[in-house]
């Protein structure tokens, strides 16, 4: 006969805490938005009956859509730029020997100060009053202020900035953890530095580059903050979207619904990411 | 290739870097314009005379304390437990929680609570911002311990009860003095995230708990002026010695 | 007597690994016991078993005349020292002796953990830590801190395998000597032949989940009861089916006349061992063969025709 094992009990209470958090403070907040999103608008903004999937419906409008679309673009750019800048950065943190760390902490410092400080700092560099408009203009190169905040190309600047050290820690510690006698053995074959670098080490941090990614890709796509502040009201991405249907507009059910499918997409990426770890693709 | 490569480095730290290095440097400058016109302290005392940025800070303080003790507990908890034995939902959830877009997470609370003014009788304050803080720390404080869990010994434990403890008192006397360095660490970081929040918190706040995020938000939109350069350098350097702490902590 | 620990066809089998497959036992008290075995043989889950880490499939434990399967580690009277000895890396030499005292809330802890720390030669060190002692002090502050509970059975896993050898033969002797002082039993799980049988006053031989042979050091030496305890505790030459030791198994280029047996071989190769030599041979009916000879005997050259030779009386043979 087993008796029940002490480590069991203890287990149990210990993760009772955790339980908790997950019912209460993660599935049933979820649950109830996917309730929400089934629901229609009331006539002050409020919420009622019939159940309906006209919210769903709604996002196949070529406006929201194309919202969605450019969301992924916005995200996709992210992406790439993150990968063509922090790849290198990574490769130099793994060859510096000694001072990984300190280079390493460099990375990640500016990241844990404040993400608001962050975006607040392009905002006093990118405005019209700002430190580079100011600054060509007092050295008489332009006239009027160029506008360099309140587009694309600002929110694309601030996605980047923000979440270039998700891209380069994975592929940091991918590269880390390459045996160095591959790279010799390349240099014996007769490879020169850069065709190495293209065509051993690029491929053998694929792990790490495809984790950056994810890592990138899905804060970037729900992005509301940084495309808030340095977009204005001109960018409105998917993040922008649904903090307007729980504020002004007062619509949350059709807010509920982009969230289901925002989430929907997060959790198709997060399965597939998960899924080719497991394939030993590591 | 090295040099290359080297060069390429330190400009991308500089990118990284001076945006912040400017606005702290500015936070001297005399005048409110972006032009240089003399050292002044006088930004940061106007910090200190503004009183709806010592009350917000107050409440950032109460609210990231607060949540720091609760998801610390929670989070160092759980990662023992499911170091004892893995649990796919409850690791699946706590990813899911960090993967999740923070409006997601601020909307999706929000509902709570809003449903939740149905059957209790309260409505948006500190507790519902502490509570979502809670939410979203937890995963955080779970990976920290997790990590530290992966190098510890099991066998210490079993030394423990073969020599008469049981197996609350293995983990209290011989595990959590163990992880301590780890705990530490997790909270700093548990800290540092709370009183960052900006997305999450706005839309779980109430009227009377406004945190200091908030109105530098507020104040950023405005266009408003160098105070917020100050208090941005203030934030940059007690948040880096925090995490520059933790990550020594951490290490030892 | 009655045993202090009694093994009573002792089973335990793992989801896909059948670890001890029906193993009985009776270990008196106040000895020097062994188990030895390869690696994989199942001893350290018998330890297990015993200390109250892994609980039978079937069959029972006893301590003492009673039944403990249901027992938890922390209810039995038996102690541990570790393969890394698993000290308490935050607690000095002192408070990890004392740990269990503690939990037991035992009076006069000061005294007996400085009678522990002067057995074990470590008085002096009681406020280091572990990362600040040697190996073999931490294996001294392992052996007092489950001594200092005066265990019924004290439980040693391979308890020298991580010192160097040199500190390893004196520790033999040391630990030997422990147990006599203390008196209390002690079981010691362990795959080095050598160990066993110079510190055991008995010894359990096992294989793959069971105890093929149970007896003194010279009994499973030198009368070994199976091929395979034969083979582990030491080399063997097998000339016909019949198994001997290098040791007895002699050498001589003349027809020997004493009425021993003998074969003729042809010398392979020869080995200086230092202390001895190895004299490797092949015989004539195709066996391969070793004898240990003493330096003084002179050398053998490769080709030479000899003969092999030895005593009817220290064969080993098995039915």
């Amino acid at each position: 006969m087993k008796t029940p094992s002490g480590w069991e009990r203890l287990r149990a209470w210990f993760l009772l805490p955790a339980w908790i958090w997950m019912a209460v403070l993660f599935t049933a907040p979820f649950a109830i938005v996917i309730v929400y999103s089934l629901l229609t608008r009331g006539a002050y903004g409020g919420l009622g009956l019939p159940w309906t999937l006209e919210n769903y419906q709604r996002l196949l409008d070529p406006l929201y859509l194309g919202i969605v679309l450019r969301s992924f673009a916005m995200a996709a750019a992210t992406t790439v730029i993150c990968l063509l800048l922090g790849f290198p950065l990574a490769l130099f943190i793994a060859r510096a020997g000694g001072r990984k760390n300190i280079y390493l902490q460099l990375v990640i410092l500016p990241f844990w100060t404040s993400f608001l400080v962050r975006l607040y700092a392009w905002l006093f560099l990118l405005r019209d009053t700002g430190l580079i408009n100011t600054a060509l203009q007092g050295l008489g190169l332009i006239h009027d202020p160029l506008p360099l905040l309140y587009n694309d190309g600002a929110v694309l600047l601030g996605l980047v900035y923000g979440y270039l050290p998700f891209m380069v820690l994975p592929v940091y510690a991918t590269l880390e953890r390459l045996d160095p006698a591959l790279v010799e053995a390349a240099a014996d074959l007769g490879a020169k530095p850069w065709p190495t670098v293209l065509h051993v080490i690029l491929p053998l941090s694929a792990p790490g580059i495809r984790a950056g990614s994810i890592l990138v890709f899905i804060p970037a796509l729900g992005a509301y903050l940084t495309p808030d502040l340095l977009g204005g009201g001109r960018t409105v991405l998917i993040g922008n979207l649904v903090q307007n249907q729980f504020t002004n507009a007062r619509d949350w059910p059709f807010g509920a619904a982009i969230s289901v499918g925002l989430m929907a997409l997060v959790g198709v990426l997060v399965l597939l990411m998960l899924r080719r770890e497991r394939e030993g693709l590591v | 290739m090295k040099r290359w490569l080297g060069l390429y480095a330190a400009a991308v730290y500089l990118f990284l870097h001076l945006p912040l290095v400017i606005l702290a440097v500015f936070s001297f400058n005399s005048s409110r314009f972006t032009v240089w016109q003399g050292f002044s302290l006088h930004w940061y005392r106007a910090i200190f005379q503004d009183q709806q940025l010592g009350e917000s800070a107050w409440n950032s303080v109460i609210i990231a304390v607060a949540a720091t003790i609760l998801s610390t507990i929670a989070g160092t908890l759980c990662a023992y437990g499911l170091w004892k034995r893995g649990s796919t939902i409850l690791s699946g959830s706590l990813y899911l929680s960090l993967v999740t877009p923070e409006i997601v997470m601020g909307i999706s609370l929000l509902a709570l609570f809003q449903w939740s003014f149905r059957w209790l009788h309260w409505r948006l304050g500190l507790h519902t911002v502490i509570l979502a803080h809670v939410a979203f720390s937890i995963a955080y404080v779970v990976i920290v311990i997790a990590a530290r869990l992966r190098t510890f010994s099991p066998a210490l434990e079993e030394a423990a009860l073969d020599l008469g403890a049981t197996e609350w008192q293995a983990f209290r006397f011989v595990t959590l003095p163990a992880l301590l360095p780890g705990i530490v660490a997790a909270a700093l970081l548990a800290l540092t995230v709370s009183f960052d929040d900006y997305v999450i918190t706005s839309m779980v706040a109430g009227v009377d708990s406004e945190t200091l995020p908030m109105v530098i938000y507020a104040m950023a939109r405005r266009g408003a002026s160098p105070v917020i350069n100050a208090i941005s350098a203030l934030i940059v350097v007690v948040f880096g010695t925090l995490v520059l702490i933790s990550e020594r902590v951490r290490e030892s | 007597m009655e045993s202090i620990l009694e093994l009573r066809d002792l089973v335990k089998h793992f989801p896909n690994h059948r670890a001890v497959n029906g193993i009985s036992l009776r270990i008196p008290r106040g000895g020097f016991y062994s188990l030895l075995g390869p690696s994989g043989c199942g001893k350290t889950t018998t330890l297990r078993l015993i200390a109250g880490f892994e609980q039978p499939t079937s069959g029972d434990v006893l301590l003492d005349g009673a039944v403990v399967n249901e027992q938890k580690p922390y209810q039995r009277n038996v102690s541990t020292v570790f393969q890394n000895y698993a000290l308490f890396p935050h607690l000095t030499a002192a408070d990890n002796i004392a740990f269990g005292l503690k939990r037991k809330n035992q009076p006069g802890i000061e005294r007996r953990v400085r009678e522990a720390l002067e057995l074990v030669r470590l008085a002096g060190k009681e406020s280091r830590y572990p990362a600040q002692l040697s190996g073999g002090e931490r294996q001294r502050v392992a052996l007092a801190r489950s001594l200092v509970l005066q265990p019924d059975v004290l439980l040693l896993d391979e308890p020298l395998a991580a010192l160097d050898p040199k500190l390893r033969k004196q520790m033999r002797l040391e630990l030997k000597q422990m147990q006599r002082r203390v008196g209390i039993t002690f079981l010691l799980v362990t795959h080095d032949q050598e160990e066993a049988l110079s510190m055991s006053d008995q010894l359990a031989v096992m294989n793959a989940g069971a105890i093929e042979q149970v007896g003194t050091p010279q009994d499973v030496y030198l009368r070994p009861s199976t091929r395979f305890v034969a083979g582990f505790l030491g080399a063997v030459n097998w000339i016909d089916g019949v198994g001997l030791r290098p040791e007895v198994t002699r050498i001589s280029r003349t027809l020997p006349s004493n009425g021993g047996r003998f074969r003729p071989a042809t010398v392979t190769g020869s080995v200086f061992l230092g202390n001895c030599v190895h004299v490797l041979t092949r015989l004539e009916s195709g066996e391969d063969a070793v004898a240990e000879i003493p330096r003084s005997n002179g050398t053998y050259q490769a080709g030479e025709a000899i003969h092999v030779c030895w005593n009817p009386s220290d064969e080993m043979t098995f039915s």
